[in-house]
């Protein structure tokens, strides 16, 4: 195969990558609370191509620009009630909202970004299973440790092989509630 | 004591205020207001965590605290462990890059704080609907403005990434000093966007102003009352956010003590416990816990300095002064054209760092003889925040005390909950516009109580009302979208 066709193929690969943000939030000093900024420094740690990473205490208004910049955006965090490992889910913004914190919730943040930077992403919600949260300390339980692997192994995946259309959420009316994540697809269903 | 003809109306927890917050009203017989009274489950422990830490890992650890203000906290721990260390004074460089990364921080959490969520009560009214008063409410009736604080918020957060380093992971202040400078392509970068940034400033000091002036009858008694008021000032009296020594001014603007240095606070500052709260109730000493207590953050700040130091923020104080005669303001809802004033203070302050060549000095770092105490102090966006620590002979931590700036606030935050559950409830039942128009007066201080966790699965924010007797009488869940019952 000749070189330019070769250097041809690669130009349109690259030109279908789509772009990532994944934004892992949470508080490493609270334990299992880390899971979300520990996902996100172990996605870094690959250098997927095409991957943004981020990692915060929370999330806030300033992701939405952030957010209206990429295709796909992820965000990882622990989650108290999730089926373990860990849930995979399509977040849609909320149509309706009471912002009641310094911090967003995923679907506000992405309403934010559609109402005023006009985006177009796809956004999902990580939520890894954690188990201990009330206590200060720097470590991940056992359990999260486990979830996180998984849940790390997993994006990896979705993200080499763009196969977020498959779970994404073909509803495209904006939902009244925060996507319960529990609603969605573990890593056992997906295999 | 809660007595059998009593009832108590319980709202838990407070929205827009990080953590978990409760609202008690206790009722007389005749149903009149007897006592409010505002609980924060503020998570007690984090000092045993860093026992037995090293020293110079204090800056890092304790940004855990707070996933709010982690900034105000390491650099409160960067000043306390600076003595530490044995060193008295910072270089140039260092200061003014510490310097920097403060007013980075203040400007983004005013930007966030008076954008995203107080402009949604001053836009659409305290008892508009909160499925619109809120920012999304704002995006769309108002979209520059809405972009404006997230642009201002967007500055400062870059400002502190330059000098403190990733969000999560801040290493910028050391002990003794900073580990960067910022360097010439950075604070170009900054340059290039400064003077929209201060027109946006002047924007939002011009809101917050055109509100109040427009709504004084209104809000001078909304929450409002005499107290005594705590900051930091310079030796010459100046407002200064970074470092200075303890002002104490009355509600009418007597001093009671001026220029503390704050290495001697506790021979001034004591702090009460209640038990029915898990949050202490700081007071001044000589005045004791009934007479003692005091307001922290803007309005104290504008109300106890002389003069601020950058003419823009200097006009504005004035402005804000001759409301009240040029004497102390006492009215809560003040509090938001104050954080404006420091909001544009702090841009004004970064454009001249900006164009401060020690910037990017090489000197960066000093070390001296080893101390076993110390306490750093700053002016945090939200009030004065202390810092505490004992370090033994092998460099591990082994005490620490904080006092937060919203646990300097508790005493006025439950006056404030009192004087708008006195002056508006009516009958038995909790209106939207009561809980309204609490939540209007709570978020005046910009509390933060962020030390709870949020994950997935967090409860949304649940009124309950109950009878004398613990009956529940009525039950509401509200919060970030999750299902209202």
């Amino acid at each position: 195969m000749p070189a330019a066709c070769w250097t041809a193929k690669r130009e349109e690969t690259a030109l279908k990558r789509p772009s990532v943000l994944v934004i892992g939030y949470g508080n490493p000093g609270r334990l299992d609370d880390g899971l979300g900024p520990a996902c996100a420094e172990r996605i870094e740690a690959l250098a997927l191509p095409g991957v943004t990473v981020d990692a915060d205490y929370q999330l806030t208004v300033e992701d939405a620009a952030a957010v209206a910049q990429h295709d796909y955006v992820v965000f990882a965090d622990a989650s108290l009630d999730a089926r373990a490992p860990f849930v995979f889910a399509p977040v849609q913004p909320l149509a309706e909202i009471t912002f009641t914190s310094h911090s967003l919730p995923p679907g506000a943040v992405l309403a934010f970004a559609h109402s005023m930077f006009d985006a177009r992403v796809q956004a999902f919600a990580l939520g890894i299973r954690g188990y201990r949260f009330n206590a200060f300390g720097e470590r991940l339980s056992p359990g999260a440790r486990r979830n996180l692997a998984a849940a790390v192994r997993f994006l990896a995946e979705t993200i080499r092989f763009n196969r977020f259309a498959e779970y994404a959420d073909p509803r495209q009316k904006p939902s009244t509630k925060e996507p319960r994540v529990v609603m969605g697809l573990t890593a056992a269903d997906l295999n | 004591m809660t007595t059998a003809n009593e009832r108590k109306i319980v709202i838990e927890p407070v929205t827009r205020v990080e953590g978990h917050g409760k609202v008690t009203i206790l009722l007389d017989e005749r149903n009149r207001v007897r006592q409010a009274r505002l609980h924060i489950v503020e998570f007690r422990g984090f000092e045993r965590f860093v026992q037995g830490r090293p020293y110079w890992e204090a800056p890092v650890l304790v940004q855990r605290l707070c996933g709010i203000c982690p900034v105000s906290h390491h650099l409160a721990a960067a000043k306390a462990m600076d003595l530490i260390a044995g060193v008295d004074r910072l270089t140039p460089t260092a200061e003014k890059i510490r310097r920097l990364m403060h007013y980075g921080q203040t400007l983004q959490s005013h930007a966030l704080h008076f954008f995203h969520l107080c402009s949604p009560d001053l836009l659409f009214g305290f008892d508009a609907d909160p499925l619109v008063r809120n920012i999304v409410g704002v995006a769309r009736k108002y979209p520059q403005l809405a972009v404006q604080g997230v642009m201002l918020r967007k500055y400062g957060q870059e400002i502190i990434k330059a000098t403190a380093g990733k969000k999560i992971h801040g290493t910028g202040a050391i002990p003794g000093g900073v580990n960067k400078n910022l360097s010439t392509a950075e604070r170009d970068v900054f340059l290039k966007d400064l003077d929209q940034i201060l027109d946006w400033a002047r924007g939002a000091l011009k809101l917050a102003r055109d509100y109040t002036t427009a709504h004084l009858q209104e809000l001078a008694g909304f929450g409002s009352f005499d107290s005594n008021h705590l900051s930091l000032v310079r030796a010459d009296g100046a407002l200064d956010l970074y470092h200075g020594n303890l002002r104490a001014i009355d509600a009418a603007g007597g001093k009671i003590f001026d220029q503390v240095d704050y290495q001697h606070y506790a021979d001034y500052i004591a702090e009460e416990v209640k038990p029915w709260s898990y949050m202490k109730f700081p007071f001044i000493k000589s005045l004791g816990p009934e007479q003692g207590w005091y307001r922290v953050g803007p309005l104290a700040r504008i109300n106890a300095c002389d003069f601020i130091d950058t003419p823009e923020a200097e006009a504005a104080r004035r402005e804000f002064l001759a409301l009240s005669q040029g004497k102390p303001s006492n009215v809560t809802m003040g509090y938001h054209w104050a954080r404006m004033i420091e909001l544009l203070h702090a841009v004004e302050k970064i454009r001249d760092l900006l164009h401060d060549p020690d910037l990017q000095g090489r000197d960066l770092l000093l070390k001296g003889q080893r101390r076993p105490e110390a306490v750093g102090l700053i002016e945090a966006p939200r009030g004065t925040l202390f810092h505490h620590y004992r370090v033994n002979e092998r460099d591990q931590i082994t005490m620490c005390n904080l006092i937060v700036s919203t646990t300097n606030n508790n005493t006025p935050m439950n006056r404030a909950v009192e004087k708008v559950a006195r002056d508006r409830l009516s009958g038995v039942n909790i209106t939207e516009g009561l809980l309204n128009e609490i939540e209007v007066a709570i978020r005046a201080y910009d509390p933060c109580l962020s030390c709870a966790t949020h994950a997935l699965g967090q409860m949304p924010l649940l009124v309950e009302l109950r009878d004398h007797a613990g009956r529940l009488l009525d039950r509401k869940a509200r919060g970030n979208g999750i299902e209202t019952t």
